[in-house]
Parts: C-alpha cells; sequence; structure tokens
C-alpha cells in the first residue's frame, strides 16, 4: 500500500507515469506483498510457455522424431538427461516438458466452459426465479449429488469414444464444476437483484438483459478470477488421476499421469520414473493454488487474512 | 426440524431419480460389447450364441424398457447380477464394501486428527512462523496427487528396505485385525493426509473468525488464561463449521478410495469399478454409482442437519 502512504500526490503521481512503469510498479508490489503467490505466478507462466513452444526447453522431442537410445534406457539424472531416461530410453524431462501442453489445454478448457456455464445459468436463474429456476436448480441437484471420480470415470469412458478424449475430459468435468458454481452465482445474482440500482436501472426502463449485463455479472468477475486459478489447479489433479487409471488422454500424447501409470512396472529399479512426473503435477496444483489465494487476497480485501 | 428432514428427503427423490437415469444412460453409450467379450471367451461367435446371451442378459429389450425393469429391481432392493461372474451384485459388494468403508472410516479419522490440531495452531498464532508453516502444508497436501504420493513410497520402500510391491494378499480386518491395519495404515494415511488440508484451512477460517468476536474479548478482559479461552469459548463455537467440511469431504474420500485401491492392490469397492468399468461389466457399473451417489447425498443431509442441531440459531423453517 505505498502509494496510500504518499496521499493524493503520490496517487497522481502515479497515474501520470507511462503504462510500462506504472505496470512495473504493480508487478513489483504484488511481488513484494504476495511472494508465494508471485512464485505462483511465474511457475504458471513458465507452463504456459512451455505448453505454447516446448522445444524452447528442450533439445530432445518426445513426438515421431523420439531420440530413443535403447543402450540408454532406465538410467537416472544426469547431465544430459536431467531426469533420467524410461523403459524405452527416452528422455523424461522432454517428455514432462511436452506433457504441459495436456494439462494446461485441459486446465484453461474446463475452467473456461464451467465458468461460462455457470455465469450464464447461475445468473439466469437467479435473476428469472419462478419455474425456470425450480426446475434448473432440480438438474444442479443431480450435478452436486453425482459421486465425483466415480461418475467422472463413467462419464469419459463413455464419451471419449464419440468425441474424443480431450474433449471428453473438459466437457464432464466442466458440467460437474458448473453445477456447484452456478449455485454460488446464483445467490450472489439473487441478493444483487434486490439492491436499489438494480431498482434505479429497471425504473430507467432497462431491459433484463441489460441489467443482467450491466449490473449483475460485472458482480460476479471478482468471484470467477479467484476460483478460476484455483480450479486449473483441480482440473490438473483431477486429469492426472484419470490418466493414471487409463481413462484420460490416450497415447501418443504425452501426459503427466499416464507417465505415473507406465512407472509402476519398473519404479522400484528406477524410482526418478515415479517422483519427476508427479512433482510437476505438485508444482502445478500447488501454484494455481498460491496465485488463486493471493488474488483472492488482492481483489477481494474483506476475505484478507482468513482461509 | 423434523419437518425440514421430511422436505430435504422428499428433494432427494428428483434428484436420485435423474441421477439413476444419467448413470443408465452413461453406461448404454459406453463404447464396447460386453456379448462379444463374454462368447469371445467361449470361442462361440454364432449369431444364436449372441442373441442367447443378449436374451440372458435382457439386453434384446430397448433401452427405456431396461431402464424401468432396472428401477423396478432397485425398487426391490435387487441390484442385479454380475455380468462376468453371474454373483448377484450384493455378494459380490458384500465383501467389498466393508473394506472401503473401512478405509474411508480410517482416512476420515485421520484427515481430523491432523486436521484440527494443525488448524487451531494457525489460527491461534495467526502469521507467525507456524502459521505459514500450517498454511503452506494445507496447501501443499490438496495439491500433492494421492497415487503419486503411494507410489513413491513404494518405490522409496522397496528401494531402500527391500519390501515387497504392495501386499498381494489382503488380510481382513476379522480374520487379523492387527495386519489388517498394518496394511491399511499407508493407504487411509495418504487419503486421509488430502482431506486433512481442507479441515485445516477451514479450521483455521472458523477459528480466526471465533477469535475475533465480542465475546472471546469479554473473555480475556475478565482476566481468563489464554488456554481457557481458547478451549472453552473459542473451539466450542469454531467446530460447528468445521463439521460440515469433515462431511463434505466425503466424497472425495470416495473418490480417491478407487485410486488408493488400485495403487496399493486393496480388495475394495474402488478397485473393483475400475475392473467392472474396463470389462463392461453394466449392472455393476450402475450399482456402484448408485451406492457411491447414495453416499453423497446421505452425507450432504447429515451434514446440513448437524450443522442446524449444533447451531440453534439457523434452524431451517
Amino acid at each position: 500500500m505505498a502509494t496510500h502512504a504518499h496521499g493524493i500526490e503520490g496517487v497522481l503521481a502515479q497515474a501520470n507515469r507511462p503504462f510500462y512503469r506504472r505496470s512495473a510498479a504493480s508487478t513489483y508490489r504484488f511481488v513484494r506483498q504476495y511472494p508465494l503467490g508471485a512464485i505462483g505466478a511465474f511457475f504458471v507462466i513458465m507452463l504456459i510457455a512451455m505448453a505454447i513452444s516446448p522445444e524452447l526447453f528442450t533439445p530432445f522431442s518426445t513426438q515421431s522424431g523420439t531420440k530413443q537410445a535403447i543402450s540408454d534406457r532406465l538410467s537416472g539424472p544426469s547431465a544430459a538427461h536431467w531426469f533420467g531416461t524410461d523403459e524405452l530410453g527416452r528422455d523424461v524431462y522432454a517428455r514432462i516438458i511436452y506433457g504441459a501442453r495436456t494439462s494446461i489445454i485441459i486446465g484453461f478448457g474446463v475452467v473456461m466452459v464451467s465458468q461460462a456455464l455457470a455465469i450464464t445459468f447461475g445468473t439466469l436463474s437467479g435473476f428469472r426465479g419462478g419455474t425456470f429456476d425450480m426446475i434448473f436448480q432440480r438438474v444442479v441437484d443431480i450435478g452436486i449429488a453425482v459421486p465425483g471420480l466415480v461418475f467422472i470415470i463413467l462419464a469419459v469412458r463413455t464419451l471419449a469414444g464419440h468425441i474424443g478424449d480431450q474433449f471428453a475430459i473438459v466437457l464432464s468435468l466442466s458440467l460437474l464444476i458448473a453445477a456447484s458454481s452456478s449455485r454460488t452465482v446464483r445467490g450472489v445474482a439473487l441478493s444483487i437483484t434486490t439492491e436499489q440500482y438494480v431498482d434505479a436501472a429497471r425504473a430507467l426502463g432497462a431491459h433484463d438483459l441489460r441489467v443482467m449485463l450491466r449490473h449483475i455479472v460485472p458482480n460476479l468477475t471478482a468471484i470467477a478470477i479467484v476460483s478460476a486459478s484455483i480450479l486449473v489447479g483441480t482440473a490438473v489433479l483431477i486429469e492426472s488421476s484419470l490418466s493414471f487409471l487409463g481413462y484420460g488422454v490416450q497415447p501418443p500424447a504425452p501426459s503427466w499421469g499416464r507417465m505415473l501409470n507406465d512407472a509402476r512396472q519398473q519404479m522400484i529399479r528406477a524410482p526418478h520414473l515415479a517422483i519427476f512426473p508427479g512433482l510437476v503435477i505438485f508444482l502445478t496444483v500447488y501454484s494455481f493454488n498460491m496465485l488463486g489465494d493471493a488474488l483472492r487476497d488482492k481483489l477481494d480485501p474483506r476475505l484478507r487474512g482468513s482461509r | 426440524m423434523q419437518k425440514y428432514i421430511i422436505r430435504r428427503l422428499a428433494l432427494m427423490v428428483p434428484t436420485l431419480f435423474g441421477l439413476t437415469m444419467l448413470v443408465f444412460l452413461m453406461v448404454r453409450l459406453v463404447p464396447g460389447d460386453i456379448v462379444a467379450n463374454i462368447a469371445g471367451d467361449f470361442g462361440a461367435t454364432s449369431p444364436e450364441t449372441r442373441a442367447a446371451l443378449m436374451r440372458e442378459f435382457s439386453l434384446d429389450k430397448n433401452i427405456p424398457e431396461q431402464y424401468v425393469n432396472w428401477l423396478g429391481q432397485i425398487g426391490r432392493l435387487d441390484l442385479g447380477s454380475s455380468l462376468l461372474s453371474g454373483r448377484t451384485v450384493q455378494s459380490e459388494l458384500s465383501s467389498r464394501l466393508p473394506v472401503t468403508m473401512e478405509l474411508g472410516v480410517l482416512a476420515l479419522l485421520i484427515s481430523v486428527v491432523l486436521g484440527l490440531p494443525i488448524g487451531i495452531l494457525s489460527a491461534v498464532r495467526q502469521d507467525s512462523a507456524a502459521d505459514y508453516a500450517g498454511r503452506s502444508l494445507a496447501i501443499g497436501l490438496l495439491a500433492a496427487p494421492n497415487f503419486w504420493i503411494g507410489l513413491v513410497l513404494i518405490a522409496l520402500a522397496g528401494r531402500y528396505f527391500h519390501w515387497g510391491v504392495p501386499p498381494t494378499t489382503y488380510v481382513g480386518i476379522t480374520e487379523n485385525p492387527i495386519s489388517n491395519l498394518k496394511l491399511m495404515f499407508v493407504p487411509a494415511f495418504i487419503l486421509g493426509g488430502a482431506a486433512s488440508g481442507g479441515v485445516m484451512r477451514f479450521t483455521r477460517t472458523a477459528m480466526l473468525e471465533v477469535l475475533r468476536q465480542d465475546y472471546i474479548r469479554t473473555a480475556r478482559s475478565k482476566g481468563l488464561a489464554n488456554r481457557v479461552v481458547i478451549t472453552r469459548h473459542a473451539l466450542k463455537n469454531a467446530l460447528i463449521p468445521v463439521v460440515t467440511v469433515v462431511g463434505l469431504s466425503i466424497p472425495g474420500i470416495v473418490g480417491g478410495s478407487v485410486i488408493i485401491e488400485t495403487v496399493y492392490s486393496i480388495p475394495g469397492m474402488g478397485r473393483y469399478y475400475v475392473a467392472s468399468i474396463n470389462q463392461l461389466d453394466f449392472p455393476v457399473v450402475q450399482a456402484i454409482n448408485l451406492v457411491s451417489a447414495l453416499v453423497v447425498v446421505f452425507a450432504n443431509l447429515a451434514v446440513d442437519v448437524t450443522y442446524s442441531f449444533l447451531n440453534p440459531r439457523i434452524r431451517y423453517s
């Protein structure tokens, strides 16, 4: 809160500086205030970079031109192969780098689809009320009663054969997450509907759609941004669990969960196969959670210090 | 209170009804052909054998008819028979469900034993080194994939202590409680550890909220010892919302048991589920989904009822 200390002059001086200086200053403040959140943000940015162009991070590849050396199988970490090699002599570090794309696509895909659904239907349900609300909430009840992973396995196993594995995972996870998120959105929408500024907007002749888009949805963005970061982590964790059980992304697409499943055959001889992919899943989920916590403190000061 | 419970039970009917429909449709749409699998096992692939098998499994009827039959069966508390073993689903589950329940109860206990004290310490010593350590631990526990911890423990134990890859022979708790607990402790600890992260975070929040209340200040100004204020005044009230999070971690434990039973080769419902879904054993898949959904639904109800019971200010009308 450095700007507050300098009073209004400080704020004006800050505002008059060029954009790049301002964003550099606010980044610096974020890093100082939320060191763990900043570490999380840094790792998240690295992951996105890996997902976009993995070849920048490793000379090896895991795709068609795999550099396989059978003589170099199951070797432990070394200067040439940082995380060792697997049972086919493939570089574990490279496979992890290439696996980032799968996790990032599914993590961000789930968040975008689930939050879009939750905001649309939660707002409609809370704002419109009546029969639509009644029926829609019974559908949400089903989504909340669904027994988590048990049902997701069934849904992914069913849908993957029809619409492809990545899309099946995104769709089934999104629908389940949207069910519980839409409850929260509905609650917020209900309470905003009773605010005076909504009455005022109505008195001025605003349409339902305008009230929803101008007054309700903007109030939901802070909640959505905060939960989005944590939800990416949840989605990455569930995807890796599914892949570990063999229901996730199918080969040849590299996936961290699947690497752990493959490691089971060799793990006593080569524990590095079991350690590194899991460590990366852990760091990914941890980073998204830390970032989410810091964003919540920053965007929603009422919750600061709690949780 | 009674009215509230009755209303909640009534609302459960459409939910469970919708859920059975969803599960039933999903199972029918799974790609693959169970009849071809079974017929193939007998080396018989003629159309006659196929038709006979379809008739035997009542798969020759259309889907709505199959669904109504299944609902009728459930109404008679009959979950059908496994297509693979031919035994009733009840008898298949009767040996496996208790194993999963034991794992779940142990995990729940561990999550509370670990989560509560650390959460309380974190709140009482807010912003101290202990608080930061506790909070980081909680997020760490929530972020660590449970199957990974399981694998790494097995790999390291195998490499450095020359332990075998998990128990190939399972010992029931009624046969030999000591060796059973030896088998179950590590998987239960992994499962409970993950859930304890949530308990820690929630306990800390609840405790912080209570510590800011006026009556805590009053208690302190009366000159009560800090320990008395914490245990008598704060903890009692902070524990109310914690009951909820313990209940809400039950679905996570049900899902987690599928994974941990696979990693540790525990013959419970979760591992059976994975096997059944791979082999397209429809009645078993349906039944396990139904049983887990019932656990989730009743856990949610129990949470709400306990909450209103413990906190008289919130009575549902």
